[in-house]
């Protein structure tokens, strides 16, 4: 992918509000980020970092009320979406954007069968006949490896296993040749082994169709198989964003240090005991001042509970957002 | 923590032909049909003092094993000896009696805290079924349970849902261990929690089996968890074993194809590794236990698969010191570790070498 090429995707200064009884939850603060095409940007974080809440705010996929866009710009190819009306919007979503979720049971209809499924952005975005969607919905089967094409169309999603059902998904958000494909968690409910036959199958489709991709999860080793950049969230904030080499080998905020040592490794030797993060995430009930992660940063000094730190560079396309440099070992 | 062949220590834990069928019941009249064969003749031991890991995918039959192993289940062939009693053909009512000695940690910190229940009521309510403790020295004893799981004492009177998922399962472990357990068998104690938070509640129970000398079956889904707290893994497919070695054995040449495969299927967090990483991609998906392929369970999945595996199902056997499998690729050596002494040697001192390093 050529380094000067135009992003496809470019994300500025996104805030997300949920406004519920019990306060208003800042569940995305001032995210920004870039996709150029063919690329596959990793999104890392745990439960409640907002990875997922940014992703769908693209797209206007939050209910409203309680979710609230409040800032920020989302240019899909030069156009600002968080400008477009509900119709255009419509327009966007799975034409130009393809959206794969984590839970391939309940994002598929029960009650229609895959072929409907598979045909219905065809038909309303592509405006195909029925005959020219369903050839287009066997060869799109074909694609992601469903054996036997022809017939299952006519079967229902629980006729198909976990693994294939993501298969189903996929080929649902390819099949108006998205530029953009954002897949939230697609492998974490399938099991290993089926989840390295997804991964084979995106690696495969990547380079045959080089559509940019997003790929959110929580398994950094997911994340170091197939991605080229990396997003690491925290408190709803980036933490750390860099190429993946160079995220892994030299990780510079506190948060994403702490998190590749507390995984245990399977190709490495074992520890006899496993490195811990003490303390539970932040609680996001206000705009926040300081930074979120001081509470269970082995680093953090008093400036960390004064200011918000934020994203600074610190060369080959690495950024972090913190005040001590991993470097030096000393506040910056 | 010494991941020995287990010679000269005693079994708290024996399982043999362990068999647990449930029925599909169909038609008009609800007869049954055919079975579900959740657990289909499984054999461990589990040695005092040690950690069994159970590793699978789902419905490979490993929970089901685990709560048929503490008799959660009216099993339905096999014999289960914990602790020198057989408790495979024993009543509920027996068993009641037999409960303190065994505990499960569930998989779902949510679901098994009633979100009536005060954390102290929930604690105490093991103690107040089996103890015969005044009000006053219940109280106690919950706060030294709340202390030994890292819990502020000052929460006692919360209720569940005011804590975090790592503190609900710390709840539950508390739980698990209020009437002095020997064994407790753990059913996915992480799979809900976050990868942060997964290491603390690792570190817990690790820190708990030294101090009161527990015995754990640990059940999960995660290969490099499994790897850091058992000291013997058994990996399950389909209702079956199909390997069951020390730690550092398997996970440094597994015997099996599936154990192969999924081992080589785990994402490892550094880009360099993942870029050399040879993967076994596994065709297909897992059979149905309710209609398992003849021959052996792997056959229709097996990169090595053989003529004789589609018809004869392999014997779980020893094929070296303290390492089970069932494949009909190590078919020869079982005569051979009988008979040809020195081969068994050299794997059973490269075995003690490992040890050494680990202690």
């Amino acid at each position: 992918m050529p380094d000067g090429a135009a992003p496809v995707l470019d994300v500025k200064d996104l805030k997300t509000v949920f406004r519920t009884r019990a306060g208003d939850i800042h569940a995305v603060n001032s995210v920004s980020f870039s996709l150029k095409p063919g690329e596959l940007l990793g999104v890392v974080g745990e439960s409640g970092s907002g990875k997922s809440v940014t992703m769908m705010s693209l797209l206007g996929l939050l209910p409203s009320p309680p979710a609230e866009v409040r800032e920020g710009e989302v240019l899909l190819a030069g156009r600002d979406l968080l400008k477009a009306t509900p119709e255009g919007l419509r327009k966007v979503r799975g034409r130009e954007v393809g959206f794969v979720f984590q839970d391939p049971m309940t994002s598929l209809n029960p009650v229609f069968t895959v072929g409907f499924q598979i045909m219905e952005p065809l038909r309303k975005h592509m405006k195909m006949d029925r005959r020219r969607a369903r050839a287009r919905a066997v060869e799109l089967l074909n694609l992601v490896g469903i054996p036997d094409a022809e017939r299952r169309l006519k079967d229902f999603p629980h006729q198909f296993s976990g693994g294939m059902r993501q298969r189903v998904m996929i080929a649902i958000a390819l099949a108006c040749d998205p530029k953009v494909l954002i897949a939230d968690e697609p492998t974490t409910a399938l099991d290993v082994t089926i989840q390295a036959q997804i991964l084979e199958l995106v690696k495969e489709l990547r380079q045959r169709l080089g559509m940019a991709i997003i790929w959110i999860t929580h398994d950094l080793g997911v994340i170091a198989g197939i991605a080229d950049r990396v997003l690491v969230m925290y408190g709803g904030q980036v933490v750390e964003h860099g190429p993946v080499r160079e995220v892994f080998a030299n990780p510079a905020h506190p948060y994403t240090r702490a998190l590749l040592q507390t995984v245990p490794k399977l190709r490495e030797p074992r520890e006899a005991k496993l490195k811990v993060i003490e303390g539970q995430p932040p609680i996001l009930g206000a705009h926040p001042s300081a930074c979120p992660f001081r509470a269970r940063c082995e680093f953090a000094f008093d400036r960390c509970h004064r200011q918000n730190p934020p994203r600074r560079d610190i060369g080959k396309g690495h950024d972090t957002a913190c005040f001590w440099d991993h470097r030096t070992g000393a506040p910056v | 923590m010494s991941a020995d062949t287990g010679e000269g220590r005693r079994k708290l834990v024996e399982v043999t032909n362990l068999k647990m069928h449930f029925p599909i019941l169909g038609g008009l009249l609800r007869r049954q049909v055919g079975s579900v064969k959740a657990v289909d003749g499984v054999s461990f031991d589990i040695y005092e003092g040690e950690t069994l890991g159970v590793v699978g995918e789902s419905g490979c039959g490993k929970s089901t094993c685990g709560r048929a192993v503490l008799r959660l289940y009216d099993i339905t062939e096999g014999s289960i000896r914990i602790d020198g009693t057989e408790i495979g053909r024993m009543s509920q009512t027996q068993l009641r009696r037999l409960r303190p000695k065994m505990q499960m940690v569930f998989q779902d910190p949510q679901a098994c805290l009633n979100p009536r229940m005060t954390v102290a009521a929930i604690i105490a309510e093991p103690l107040e079924e089996h103890g015969r403790l005044s009000g006053k020295e219940r109280l106690n004893r919950v706060y030294e349970l709340m202390d030994a799981v890292g819990l502020n004492r000052n929460f006692a009177n919360r209720y569940p849902h005011a804590f975090s998922g790592g503190q609900r399962q710390r709840i539950g472990i508390a739980r698990a261990l209020a009437l002095n357990p020997k064994f407790i068998v753990c059913d996915e104690p992480i799979a809900a929690l976050d990868v942060s938070i997964q290491a603390q509640v690792v570190n817990l129970l690790e820190e708990l089996q030294d101090r009161f000398g527990l015995t754990y079956m640990f059940i999960s889904h995660d290969l490099s968890m499994v790897r850091h707290i058992a000291d013997r893994v058994a990996v399950m497919y389909l209702g079956k074993i199909v390997e069951l070695a020390p730690r550092d054995g398997l996970y440094e040449k597994p015997l099996h194809p599936y154990t192969e495969a999924l081992m080589s299927a785990v994402p490892e967090p550094d880009p360099d590794i993942e870029a050399r990483v040879e993967r076994i991609i596994l065709t297909g998906d897992v059979p149905s236990p309710s209609n398992p392929p003849e021959g052996c369970n792997f056959c229709t999945r097996c990169p090595k698969v053989m003529d004789i595996c589609h018809r004869i199902d392999p014997e779980f056997r020893e094929v070296a010191p303290g390492r089970f499998v069932a494949c009909h690729l190590h078919d020869a050596t079982q005569p051979q570790s009988r008979t040809r002494t020195g081969q068994t040697g050299a794997t059973t001192r490269s075995e003690h070498i490992q040890q050494g390093e680990d202690a």
